[in-house]
């Protein structure tokens, strides 16, 4: 039986990875954007906590996956929410697990089709085995080693809770 | 008829296939379109308008019939997918050379193409093509004769969900040329599946089918009285092109009788918001002041319709299970 991790002791964690990449990468007003759904939820409170000034960003990669043709349109498809100009702007893309990579491929295509942002700092909540493609996140809260058929996945939006299942 | 219908626009899985009419469809489906359509209002807002949903597809626009802003809102619409978009106009081709219609299908198809938006002046033509492609192909039905135009009725009653929220209250008065209108008929088709609580249809004899009111319509003949209390008005054009025989005396007799003016407006409830599928003629059935005043939404109408296009072209595309990689 593997340990869940709790998602306040990984968002403590994230907060100050974060906190030391952007002093160490002398990012100035950086964006804060989460991917929904999972990313948007852990985004919404590192937004406060990191005091982001500009509105948060949500992302709704849908449009963007590889599996379209696959799995086609998913049902509700969640408008994003970009209400400012990435254009030159450092921006903190944040994200609940970090499994394949395809996720945030998806999403860096969808902000580069908003604009050029200067600097993309990737932090995500958990880095689980598995990459598929070469991207890997700057900043984390933690660490899974999990074997091929499980599953991790957060569970919101109230009370943030992380959730094993099998397929 | 009904069920040959939804098993040549819907598979197995209930998802669509070819889009052709809004007849056969439910009410859950209808707002599954509109939803889809609200998930691409964002696309507008990027820097690049795209998003690459249909990249590497090819969609072509097969007009037998002109038409400027259908046609144009579809290869936006394409284009916003990332699909690649061809025109073939029909008038200026080998039709007129004699070559028959699924001879040009046929040739279309085996240059690998994805999917056909069909205008066509033969009521059926859209439904007889869906019949006869490929099975990896869609049909999109863009206008057929006079029987449906199932993207404009998507996009008006879009329109109106984005104004009015639900359907259950309201009634709406569609207005002018009902016997050569496919877009009244797919109007009234959409409304009634989702529920709206009158439709009314309103023009001169001439103009309005004997049988429409097994549509489920009310009949007026009079402009004023059919305007009374409407929370929505849908002016039709009047179709010039097909006034072949005595329909209406002339278009300022039209214009006394049935011309939509500010003043006539006030017979309708107070928030009324007035529609058009366009092209206008001012002045023929509805005054400059009405259709560029602040109850019209004609232009809103013409940006919805990328939207809803975008959500139809989307939705028939993927059951084909290929392409379509970011």
């Amino acid at each position: 039986m593997i340990d869940v991790p709790k998602v306040e002791d990984l968002l403590e964690t994230l907060e100050e990875a974060l906190r030391l990449e952007i002093e160490r990468r002398a990012l100035e007003n950086p964006l804060m954007i989460g991917i929904h759904s999972g990313g948007a939820w852990i985004a919404e409170a590192l937004h406060r906590r990191l005091e982001i000034k500009e509105p948060l960003g949500k992302l709704d990669i849908s449009f963007y996956r590889d599996d379209f043709s696959r799995i086609g349109m998913h049902p509700k498809v969640q408008t994003s929410q970009m209400s400012f100009k990435v254009d030159g702007r450092p921006i903190l893309l944040i994200d609940d697990v970090f499994y394949t990579g395809r996720t945030v491929r998806a999403a860096l295509n969808e902000i580069f089709d908003y604009g050029r942002p200067s600097a993309v700092v990737l932090g995500v909540l958990l880095e689980r085995n598995g990459r598929e493609i070469p991207l890997r996140p700057d900043c984390r809260g933690g660490a899974l080693t999990l074997s091929k058929g499980q599953r991790i996945k957060l569970m919101g939006p109230n009370s943030l809770k992380l959730s094993m299942h099998t397929v | 008829m009904t069920a040959e219908k939804d098993t040549l626009q819907r598979g197995p899985d209930g998802k669509l296939r070819h889009f052709l009419t809004v007849e056969g469809l439910d009410r859950a489906f209808l707002e599954l379109i509109m939803d889809t359509a609200d998930s691409f209002a964002s696309v507008t807002e990027q820097t690049v308008k795209k998003v690459p949903l249909l990249r590497g597809k090819t969609i072509v626009n097969l007009f037998f019939e002109t038409s400027t802003r259908t046609r144009t809102t579809f290869e936006l619409a394409a284009k916003r997918l990332s699909a690649d978009v061809l025109n073939v106009n029909i008038e200026t081709s080998a039709t007129t050379k004699g070559e028959s219609l699924l001879d040009t299908i046929r040739n279309i198809e085996a240059m690998h193409v994805d999917m056909f938006v069909v205008r066509h002046a033969q009521s059926g033509a859209a439904h007889f093509i869906a019949r006869h492609v490929a099975p990896h192909i869609s049909v999109i039905n863009a206008g057929d004769g006079r029987h449906a135009h199932p993207t404009q009725a998507m996009l008006d009653v879009y329109t109106i969900r984005k104004h009015k929220g639900d359907f259950h209250r309201l009634k709406v008065a569609i207005v002018g040329d009902i016997l050569h209108s496919r877009v009244a008929r797919s109007e009234i088709a959409a409304l009634k599946i989702l529920g709206a609580e009158e439709i009314r249809v309103v023009g001169p004899r001439t103009l309005i089918p004997a049988d429409i009111q097994s549509l489920g319509v009310t009949v007026f003949h009079d402009l004023a009285e059919g305007l009374r209390g409407v929370d929505v008005v849908i002016m039709l054009r009047l179709q010039r092109e097909r006034m072949t025989g005595a329909f209406i005396p002339s278009e300022h007799e039209y214009y006394a009788s049935f011309g939509l003016t500010e003043g006539r407006l006030e017979q309708a409830a107070p928030d009324v918001m007035v529609m058009h599928p366009g092209p206008i003629n001012r002045g023929v059935e509805i005054d400059s002041k009405v259709a560029d005043g602040e109850r019209s939404v004609i232009l809103q109408q013409v940006s919805h319709g990328i939207a809803i296009r975008m959500a139809v072209m989307s939705m028939a595309m993927h059951h084909q299970g290929a392409g379509g990689v970011a």
